[in-house]
């Protein structure tokens, strides 16, 4: 807690680069479902990199197969062929095509996964004290600051039933945060708030990592949405889900809501939107927009 | 919407968020909030006028008009003048220690039944929904038996058990177990495949993810489970103490038809009616208490 509060002051505009983690290399990764003739090609021969420290996020229209790559890095599912390395160590590949599932990537889930019996301060210690890397007292402690930093002050003993669905977003980050993860992958996190909660998010969530410099990979459709949070944006094709453009973002860190209105937002929403639209067409034509 | 504008020009302010606490009421207050709502609402009195209606309905049709085929049947002042009876003309009423005897006999035998059902039915369901490769062994057999009515069992049961107490109790048990088992898996099955994908990422070994993630999240559908295998279990147990025993509200029904004493009928009927409501309620609170997150999240109106 006391590096991050250091961090906070000092850090921006990074932190030195041998202490960035969390870099994320997808080699010629495939997937497909069903039988390996025949069955369908979610994944195609997609090669990428999550860059370390940075905000990378994915924008594909829904059902492209966006999804099928962040749970081959979080260890859900297998990958047909191909390989993820995190900071140049194999996740999963030839020989072992899955992946462990662990606390240095951890996943923020599209309609949220906070244990609805326990309440936030225990599902925010749940980590630290199953993996034993804590004691109860130690993680209580860490956790009661790290949601006071995080404007989580006050709703420590409620359940999250009882909190709005923005509290219960920021909750769940702290939670994936409580364990120092290498990673943070987010899929579609912000997908059932409304636009008014979300740019609150958007917010919440750059200020996170300003203060911590975790990798971030952020699952999307939401173009703006990729735009104003993205180190870089990653657009891609509709199934079978490939990198169609690679965008690096240049508008400067730090970022806040004003951002969206500059004239270079414009522009880069004006380069892009043609791309994502026409996987988005594509996608309809498949008859895949429902999923 | 100050908020909105605060927010909208600069960053995130933690401080100004940390006014989302709210306190936190205890369940006693909740409970009191949640019964001065009822009064005021017009529930608990067209509840008092359902009653009123049904015995309306009973006493005209029995003791006013005598229809034809409800004249032998008690009406509700001779079975309420006979059960409230120091001195009852049928020998049962709320001053006789037998009837006591029964009600304890009957409770004792669907708690018995109950708690045995529970202790294996819930670990089998939670099994049965956690592992693919147990169900697959377990599930045929258990579908079925299921099936299979509790007084199909009767025979077997007097062949399998000694007395006439075990019998009873083996009957009783059956028809809660099968309920409790099945929706313990039901609710093992229900959980969000998220949680259990976010508690493995969040370093939990798998028997940590059972104990923490599948146990509690199969609660609801274990006491939805409890509340139909209480109910099933009193449904079975009458049926057994109509073949067997000696005591019991069962029994006594029995008993008290081929003895021509009707209005002893009407008064197990009704108290095996308040005794099943009681356990049916227990069962209830007791889920309440053990699922407190679930009692917040309803007293907010969320679903």
């Amino acid at each position: 807690m006391k590096m991050m509060a250091v961090d906070q002051g000092k850090a921006f505009p990074g932190t030195p680069r041998t202490l960035r983690r969390g870099h994320i290399r997808i080699e010629d990764a495939v997937k497909i479902y069903g039988p390996q003739n025949g069955g369908i090609l979610a994944v195609d021969h997609c090669t990428f990199d999550v860059p370390a420290g940075e905000i990378t996020v994915v924008v594909g229209p829904s059902g492209c197969g966006k999804t099928t790559l962040l749970n081959a890095i979080a260890g859900f599912h297998s990958l047909s062929a191909g390989a993820i390395y995190l900071d140049e160590e194999v996740l999963c590949g030839p020989g072992r095509l899955k992946a462990e599932p662990g606390p240095d990537r951890i996943v923020v889930f599209q309609n949220g996964a906070l244990f609805p019996w326990k309440t936030n301060i225990d599902n925010v210690t749940f980590g630290p004290i199953m993996q034993g890397t804590m004691t109860p007292a130690q993680a209580y402690e860490k956790a009661r600051h790290m949601m006071a930093d995080a404007g989580l002050r006050g709703v420590e003993n409620n359940y999250p039933g009882e909190i709005s669905s923005g509290v219960r977003r920021r909750v769940e980050i702290v939670r994936a945060l409580m364990n120092d993860p290498k990673i943070l992958l987010l899929d579609e996190p912000y997908r059932a708030l409304d636009s008014l909660t979300k740019s609150v998010m958007h917010e919440a969530l750059l200020d996170i990592f300003y203060r911590t410099r975790v990798t971030v990979f952020f699952i999307t459709h939401d173009l703006e949405e990729a735009i104003f949070l993205g180190h870089r944006v990653i657009i891609m094709t509709t199934r079978p889900c490939r990198p169609k453009k690679v965008l690096d973002i240049d508008i400067p860190h730090p970022r806040d809501y004003s951002a969206l209105t500059t004239k270079r937002f414009r522009e880069l929403m004006d380069e892009t939107a043609m791309a994502v639209h026409e996987e988005a067409i594509k996608a309809f034509e498949a008859g895949e927009m429902e999923r | 919407m100050t908020e909105t504008e605060v927010t909208g020009l600069r960053t995130f302010q933690p401080a100004e968020a940390g006014t989302v606490a709210t306190d936190t009421p205890n369940s006693w207050a909740l409970s009191m909030y949640r019964t001065a709502l009822w009064l005021k609402s017009p529930r608990p009195y067209l509840m008092l006028i359902g009653f009123g209606l049904f015995l309306g309905f009973w006493y005209l049709s029995v003791e006013v008009l005598k229809l034809p085929r409800f004249a032998e049947m008690p009406g509700p002042t001779e079975v309420i003048d006979e059960w409230l009876n120091q001195d009852p003309t049928y020998g049962l009423s709320i001053f006789i220690p037998e009837y006591y005897m029964h009600i304890w006999v009957s409770t004792r035998r669907i708690a018995i039944a109950f708690i045995l059902a529970t202790v294996t039915g819930v670990p089998l369901g939670l099994f049965l929904g956690w592992s693919q490769r147990f169900k697959q062994y377990v599930f045929p057999v258990f579908e079925l038996l299921r099936p299979i009515p509790p007084l199909a069992w009767v025979p077997l049961a007097i062949v399998m058990f000694r007395g006439s107490e075990t019998p009873v109790i083996f009957l009783t048990f059956l028809a809660s177990f099968y309920a409790t088992a099945l929706n313990t898996m039901l609710g093992v099955q229900s959980i969000d495949v998220s949680l259990i994908r976010a508690a493995s990422c969040l370093g939990a070994k798998r028997w940590q993810i059972f104990r923490h993630i599948v146990v509690p999240g199969a609660l609801p559908f274990i006491f939805t489970g409890l509340q139909i295998s209480v109910g099933v279990a009193w449904f079975s147990l009458v049926a057994g103490e109509m073949v067997s025993g000696q005591y019991g509200l069962g029994y006594v029904i029995n008993t008290s038809y081929t003895m021509v004493r009707y209005p002893t009928i009407i008064i197990g009927m009704v108290t095996l009616g308040i005794v099943g409501y009681v356990t049916s309620a227990a069962i209830r609170a007791v889920g309440d208490y053990m699922m407190q997150w679930r009692t917040r999240e309803l007293s907010l109106g969320r679903q």
